[in-house]
């Protein structure tokens, strides 16, 4: 262990820029062995990005850091697990062809003759797991075989192999089961006990109160504070985690009226990824998705999109329940749906292609006349969607990748407003775009609703939920665990709800409909 | 048991190419029951399409060492170029270049191997030191120039060749004779050799590399590239390794065509032949083409089953000709098993990447 002056791990004047976004703005950071650390944010607070930089996946811009007394700098993740720094990454680090025991063995694996010894790999990987309290997964199964909770109790038991004398948990036991977590606590405990110094990210509250003994709050890439467990409540830390200093200006919302209902969705489930979602969205209402990242918002969307295979459920368009099976059948006349998809430069637009054939795409079998484009038609609506939406561009003609990010996607939102879509879905549209090319998007979406158009709307900004929403649902492990309404929609209780915390008043929790 | 059960799972994607192997031998030798059950066929079928001379005829060959020993060469030749492609598609790549390097060590040998017994020997290091060189170059720009492995080998297959026309700009050349009749003939009067120098290959280059840490990298990284970098996996390194062992696989099979044909051509249809049968190969032996998964001693199935299924022509008399068509149904055949992972995707985005 660490002799009291050097601290263990500190970092000093940290920062991490991509491309103009700051994603950690001058952090310093310590901890300490023998204790168990817990971070916490909401999303694009700077947690990832700073274990990412401990961890060596990625470089920071400036700033020293110091492991043990000495400069660390690690080029790679390889370097940092030979140092002692072992990560648990949220995005798995397993091969799914290779199998269990390969998997916790790849890269230091027993040998004999220079070569691997199957034998030895197997009972040593069985060892790792059974420490890690996985003892019903066998060695030599396929990694891809496992379910998603096997799969990072594997992660786990890799990590432990590795002879960690920092271990960090990014989000590690989101898909586990109750059993499973107990045991991942206990051997946590044990590590602490045996002196090593772990750093925990959750987004569930009840686990940070069980393990951590230092809470760390992060937001807008800035370490705000950090302090030992239990001197401050829950709502203490909700508080730490909200206020964002940018403000946006919002359209004014309309007095809630009776309007009749387009979207129903009841009962939708797919994998086990979305379980039982009912929502309702109505004519002309913008209807918010929250939570934190990855509790199953985007599947939603695909989903009623036709894209994913194999759901369950029923979704039902103005009272017609509805199979839709493709995103082809979802945009025809009797679905009337658009999505403006996530990756505007893979799945919103062709980038080589001109602004003209990008915005006409989904729109070209109502331009045609006989297999023909209709010009005339075509230019028409072109120049008014770009009148519409004030793209700035040189000529129609020019590639869609020539123009600027907040360009770009009002092309894509462009492209689906030609198909006279009734239902528009959007998929954290404002991502990596300008503030003013945001304002102008929240005016459109007011104004869209306004025209009749009905509106499901995820975002990663809970700014936006608050400001454009005239209803919010918050996702939570696939489900939707709560509906927000009216002045129920205030940043406090979003972040409380994502974390699955009571909020501030008698709230039906399920989600139904308000 | 449990891991009885779990090594057929690991493994079931060999069966099939096993089995296709069998079926294609015992048809091409008529072993029982197979030859017996052909045969009351086609006699069945003569019965009723009766003619002058009989319109279906079966007449298998003897499983004799001889008749095995003149079938060997173009089985285990492709069986060669199958493994040198299977270690790019491991790594999620593709090799366009096995053929093209395969024919250049074919000149290249046909040109060095003459001499005394240490000329020999010296020759044969410079033929295979040349096809790993060309495996490494393929390496090097698949793996510092960030290129796709399709486009990159298409480049280099396309310069092997031209080296290859450069020292052969006309058929010619020759091998030292004795070298030539002892690796064509038979091992105790019973084994052909060349079976017995690909069980050497396999049993002492496949299977260490295959046992190695690099090896298994090129697994990992074919499996998952991002998880393999988190894992702190040397993706380079095996990459290159994947290549470089290609073409010594490569320059092996080039030594064993100098000493068949005691010559060098550079044959650009020849080199067209083996690029594509051995992807057709590999994808009958089970391997998959999204990388991470299979095994070069699959794609040696692989290669024996299309090789000997293209001469059930010959042991059902058809016309020779048909030999193209024949030969491009059942490569199509093959490459559509690799699809059929597509059954399981869930999320339909998954198939475009």
């Amino acid at each position: 262990m660490a002799d009291g002056a050097a601290p263990f791990w500190r970092m000093k004047g940290v920062s991490k820029r991509y491309g103009g976004v700051r994603a950690l703005d001058k952090v310093d950071f310590e901890c300490a062995p023998g204790r168990i650390h817990a971070i916490l944010g909401e999303n694009g607070a700077g947690k990832s990005t700073l274990i990412k930089i401990i961890a060596g996946v990625v470089q920071p811009d400036e700033g020293q850091l110091e492991f043990l007394g000495q400069p660390a700098s690690f080029k790679s993740p390889a370097e940092a697990t030979k140092a002692g720094i072992v990560c648990v990454f949220q995005e798995l680090s397993l091969m799914p062809d290779l199998t269990v025991a390969d998997n916790i063995c790849i890269t230091d694996p027993p040998r004999k003759f220079g070569l691997i010894d199957y034998g030895a790999q197997s009972r040593r990987a069985e060892e790792l797991l059974r420490r890690a309290g996985c003892t019903d997964v066998h060695p030599d199964e396929l990694v891809k075989n496992l379910p998603l909770s096997r799969r990072q109790m594997v992660e786990i038991a890799k990590a432990l192999g590795r002879k960690p004398k920092m271990l960090i948990l990014d989000e590690a036991t989101s898909a586990l089961t109750a059993t499973d977590v107990a045991k991942v606590y206990q051997t946590l405990k044990m590590l602490r006990q045996e002196g090593l110094s772990i750093l925990y990210i959750s987004h569930r509250m009840h686990e940070i109160a069980e393990l951590a003994d230092d809470c760390s709050v992060f937001r807008n890439g800035r370490h705000i504070e950090t302090f030992p467990k239990g001197s401050k409540s829950d709502d203490q830390v909700v508080e730490l985690m909200i206020g964002r200093e940018y403000k946006h200006v919002f359209p004014p919302k309309p007095a809630p009226s009776a309007r009749p209902c387009v979207l129903q969705i009841d009962k939708l489930s797919w994998n086990d990824r979305l379980h039982d979602i009912s929502l309702s969205v109505n004519r002309g209402e913008i209807v918010g998705l929250g939570g934190l990242d990855g509790q199953g918002q985007r599947e939603l969307l695909l989903a009623l999109f036709g894209v994913l295979r194999g759901c369950n459920g029923t979704v039902a368009i103005d009272g017609k329940p509805q199979r839709i099976a493709s995103p082809r059948h979802a945009k025809s006349a009797d679905v009337g749906m658009a999505l403006i998809p996530e990756d505007r430069k893979t799945e919103g637009l062709m980038l080589p292609m001109s602004v003209r054939d990008n915005i006409s795409m989904a729109a070209i079998s109502q331009l045609s006349k006989v297999l023909v484009v209709d010009r005339a038609a075509e230019n028409a609506r072109i120049a008014e969607m770009v009148q519409k939406l004030g793209i700035k561009i040189g000529s129609i003609d020019d590639p869609v990748a020539t123009l600027s990010g907040g360009n770009q996607q009002k092309v894509v939102i462009g492209k689906w407003l030609m198909t006279d879509a009734r239902i528009v879905l959007l998929n954290d549209p404002t991502r990596g775009i300008d503030v003013g090319t945001k304002q102008e998007l929240y005016q459109l979406l007011r104004s869209l609703a306004d025209a009749g158009t009905t509106i499901l709307f995820y975002t990663t900004d809970y700014d936006e939920l608050v400001g454009c929403c005239d209803r919010v649902a918050i996702m939570y492990d696939g489900r939707i665990l709560r509906e927000l309404a009216g002045a129920e929609i205030n940043e406090h209780n979003i972040v409380a709800s994502s974390l699955n915390l009571p909020v501030e008043r008698n709230l039906q929790p399920g989600g139904a409909a308000a | 048991m449990r891991s009885l059960k779990l090594w057929a799972a690991a493994n079931n994607a060999y069966f099939l190419g096993v089995g296709l192997c069998l079926l294609a031998f015992a048809v091409y030798f008529g072993l029982p029951p197979i030859g017996a059950l052909l045969s009351a066929m086609m006699d069945g079928l003569n019965a009723l399409f009766p003619a002058d001379l009989p319109l279906f005829t079966y007449s298998p060959l003897p499983f004799t060492p001889n008749v095995l020993n003149t079938a060997a060469p173009k089985a285990v030749l492709l069986a060669l170029v199958a493994m040198a492609q299977t270690l790019p598609v491991l790594t999620r790549g593709l090799d366009l270049s096995v053929g093209a390097i395969f024919v250049m060590t074919n000149c290249i040998a046909s040109v060095v191997i003459s001499g005394t017994p240490v000329d020999l020997a010296i020759g044969v290091l410079i033929v295979l030191f040349c096809g790993t060189l060309a495996g490494l170059l393929n390496g090097l720009v698949v793996v510092f120039g960030r290129l796709q492995p399709i486009i990159v080998t298409l480049a280099t297959g396309a310069i092997y060749l031209g080296i290859a026309l450069g020292i052969r700009p006309i058929p010619g050349g020759g091998v030292d004779k004795e070298l030539s009749s002892f690796m064509t003939g038979l091992l105790w009067g019973q084994v052909p050799m060349v079976l017995v120098l690909l069980l050497f290959v396999v049993l002492f280059i496949w299977i260490p590399f295959r046992r190695s840490v690099i090896g298994r990298g090129c697994y990992a990284t074919g499996s998952a590239e991002g998880a393999a970098f988190l894992s702190g996996v040397e993706i380079a390194n095996s990459k290159l390794a994947a290549y470089a062992l290609s073409g010594l696989f490569c320059a092996i099979a080039g030594l064993v065509q100098t000493f068949y044909t005691q010559s060098g051509e550079a044959s650009p249809p020849s080199a067209g032949f083996y690029t594509l049968n051995s992807i057709a190969a590999v994808v009958i032996g089970g391997t998959s083409l999204f990388g991470g998964f299979g095994s070069a001693i699959g794609s040696i199935f692989g290669a024996f089953s299309l090789r000997t299924i293209v001469d059930w022509l010959f042991v059902f008399e058809l016309p020779p000709l048909w030999q193209p068509l024949f030969n491009g149904i059942i490569l199509l055949l093959a490459v559509c098993l690799g699809a059929a992972r597509v059954f399981r995707v869930r999320n339909r985005l998954e198939l475009f990447t």
